[in-house]
């Protein structure tokens, strides 16, 4: 089986001012398909420069990158808007769901912008269908002011799976959430993961790298580590602990 | 794609911000407003002076004494003294293609009638008068060739003239008092409404010129010649002939200014539309004006909206917008702004010309091309300004618009 996602000597050199700062200096990496990776480092270690390639955000200075079989490091604005649309997923730290729209419509977003024209029912039943996903139809008619993080977050992830996308990438998922909602959202990952969806995600946090199957380090622009998750945390069964830890505090005299 | 989509973006991206489109467009809806409502103007007031023009008769040529800027002293129109009545009769009589003529004298007298008085213009012509200016007579007769002959006391009289001086009774064969010369009434004008110098044309009493001349200014020298000319014959040639037999008849040396003064039609029509075109051109620069400010004010704030919104166009470009996408939602919002405000200028540009030429009389016409017109220059001016905007809506990085704060 070839991987989703090739990277070979991948470098990228900002030219800001007087100095070139080199993000990443010569990664190379292979993803298979229904991976759970987790990308972690500290900041300027380069783990953003390279998301935003492998998220076709951004292109290599050099080296090439094969995203499900197709060369995208020398592809033009329009081709890798294409490439995002069809064959990646995003979620954001920050959520990123256009305010005063519903959740549905945030959902069907991508859709607006796929190539081949998906009617107007179809997109609303795909939406729909994303949205049972993540547990979150009943409120596919909420504003995200009407929604909290981790429901704001699963809303997201719907928006991401929407299209089918060969790769889910997620940029600190749980950046701006509570420990336990974290966990909640963790747990959606996995689900997904379990049902074959690739996963690449950027974290610097330990404990929800743990949740992922493959744990890459990055220090100033290379990989220093590159291993599989020995005990890998499973979410529905923290929640579990979670719960009985808490009901413990409360039934302390 | 996705056309219908990105309108729909757009349109709901206005309605968010009611208060601020309706402010932005104003510029537009003033602009917009001001090009209707010259034009409608301008047509009615046209239409006006059409009508005016027409009431003159048909193909008169208007001959006055004097010019009106002759070795540098100007006179009013007719001033001179030096046109006769055989000056007139030689019009007449030698110049092919003239088929009516009349002299004509003016004169400014107190009349009394019926115990009341008015001051009313009174003016001398010969019996051809009412045919030359198509001005038929809805009571009685016209004088006669024997009446102008035989200097007679008869007149007829104009609608103002009855409503001041006989207001209910038929004034037909009642007698009139010019400088105490009793006149006795023949006929009944029909309304002609205002002329061309916005002077109530019903307000007149006309008598035979020579009535006018012997009996009551005392004078041998008329104010002008009324002509009526054959239509098959160019009138500048009949102008130009009228112009010569009258140098040769006063005596004028080639080099010496003439002491008469030739208008035909087309002239009079330019002359009375004159102020209308000023006022056309001045609404015409306040419409400019107006539009490009408007349009600049579209282009501003479409530049704050794409600031503001840089955060959701990154988003919309992660999930797969084109730049052309993007350019097009903020292309479609601008053109939405300024195409409503076309409508709401039309809107406003048409009540005000209605309101205008309800006040002036005038007919109010704002001919469709000039809607239409408007409608997609406002069109235009959205396309115009809001392509910046857009333009650099469409040029942002993803990576940095979604960083954005």
């Amino acid at each position: 089986m070839s991987a989703v996602i090739k990277l070979e000597d991948i470098h990228k050199t900002y030219h800001t001012g007087e100095v070139d700062v080199h993000a990443v200096r010569g990664v190379s990496i292979d993803i298979e398909k229904g991976e759970f990776v987790a990308v972690m480092g500290a900041s300027g270690s380069g783990k953003s420069t390279l998301m935003n390639i492998i998220g076709c955000l951004d292109r290599p200075s050099s080296g090439r990158y094969f995203l499900d079989g197709t060369d995208v490091s020398k592809l033009d604005r329009d081709a890798l808007a294409n490439i995002r649309n069809r064959k990646l997923g995003f979620v954001f730290q920050g959520f990123n769901l256009l305010s005063r729209t519903s959740a549905l419509e945030n959902v069907e977003l991508p859709m607006l912008y796929t190539h081949d024209h998906v009617a107007r029912s179809e997109q609303r039943d795909r939406a729909k269908h994303a949205l049972e996903i993540v547990a979150l139809a009943e409120r596919a008619d909420h504003y995200p002011n009407q929604l909290s993080g981790g429901q704001q977050q699963r809303v997201a992830i719907a928006r991401a799976l929407v299209n089918d996308p060969a790769v889910l990438l997620a940029d600190e998922p749980t950046g701006n959430l509570d420990s336990r909602t974290s966990v909640e959202v963790m747990g959606v990952f996995q689900q997904l993961n379990d049902r074959g969806i690739t996963i690449v995600m950027v974290t610097h946090e330990l404990d929800i790298a743990a949740y992922t199957r493959r744990n890459i380090v990055m220090r100033d622009g290379l990989v220093t580590r590159d291993v599989p998750v020995k005990n890998r945390l499973i979410a529905q069964e923290q929640l579990l602990r979670l719960q009985q830890e808490q009901q413990a505090v409360q039934l302390a005299p | 794609m996705r056309f219908a989509a990105t309108i729909r973006i757009a349109l709901r991206a206005l309605r968010r911000n009611k208060l601020r489109s309706v402010l932005t467009t104003l510029g537009i809806i003033i602009g917009v407003g001001a090009v209707i409502a010259m034009v409608g103007i301008g047509t009615g007031a046209k239409s006006q002076v059409e009508a005016q023009i027409a009431s003159l008769g048909q193909n008169v040529i208007l001959v006055f004494a004097g010019n009106f800027s002759s070795g540098g002293v100007r006179s009013g129109w007719g001033g001179a003294g030096t046109m006769t009545v055989d000056d007139a009769e030689a019009v007449g009589r030698e110049i092919t293609g003239v088929t009516h003529v009349s002299p004509e004298v003016r004169d400014r007298q107190q009349i009394m009638a019926n115990g009341l008085n008015w001051n009313t213009q009174i003016i001398g012509e010969g019996v051809d008068y009412l045919d030359i200016r198509d001005w038929p007579l809805v009571d009685g007769a016209m004088f006669s060739e024997q009446d102008v002959r035989g200097a007679g006391k008869v007149c007829i009289v104009g609608q103002t003239i009855v409503n001041e001086l006989f207001p209910n009774e038929d004034p037909i064969g009642k007698i009139l008092r010019v400088r105490n010369i009793p006149f006795k009434i023949l006929g009944v004008l029909s309304k002609k409404g205002l002329s061309v110098m916005n002077t109530d044309q019903d307000d007149v009493i006309i008598i035979p010129y020579t009535s006018l001349m012997k009996r009551v200014s005392k004078r041998t020298n008329i104010n002008s010649i009324i002509v009526q000319a054959d239509p098959t014959i160019p009138a500048a040639k009949i102008q130009a002939d009228i112009a010569d037999l009258l140098r040769q008849r006063h005596r004028l040396a080639s080099g010496r200014d003439d002491d008469f003064t030739i208008r035909g039609q087309e002239e009079i029509a330019n002359a009375a539309t004159a102020t209308t075109k000023t006022m056309t051109f001045l609404l015409a620069a306040v419409a400019f004006v107006s539009l490009v400010v408007g349009g600049i004010g579209i282009m501003n704030i479409m530049l704050v909206s794409v600031t503001e919104r840089t955060r959701e166009i990154g988003i919309r470009m992660a999930v797969g917008a084109h730049g052309r996408d993007i350019l097009l939602q903020f292309l479609s919002e601008a053109i939405t702004l300024s195409s409503f405000g076309g409508i709401m200028g039309i809107a406003l540009g048409l009540s005000a010309a209605k309101i205008i030429s309800t006040g002036a009389g005038w007919p109010t016409l704002v001919p469709l091309v000039w809607v239409i017109a408007a409608f997609l220059f406002s069109a235009a001016v959205g396309v115009f300004f809001g392509f910046y905007p857009a333009l650099k809506a469409s040029r942002l990085d993803p990576i940095d618009a979604l960083r954005y704060e």
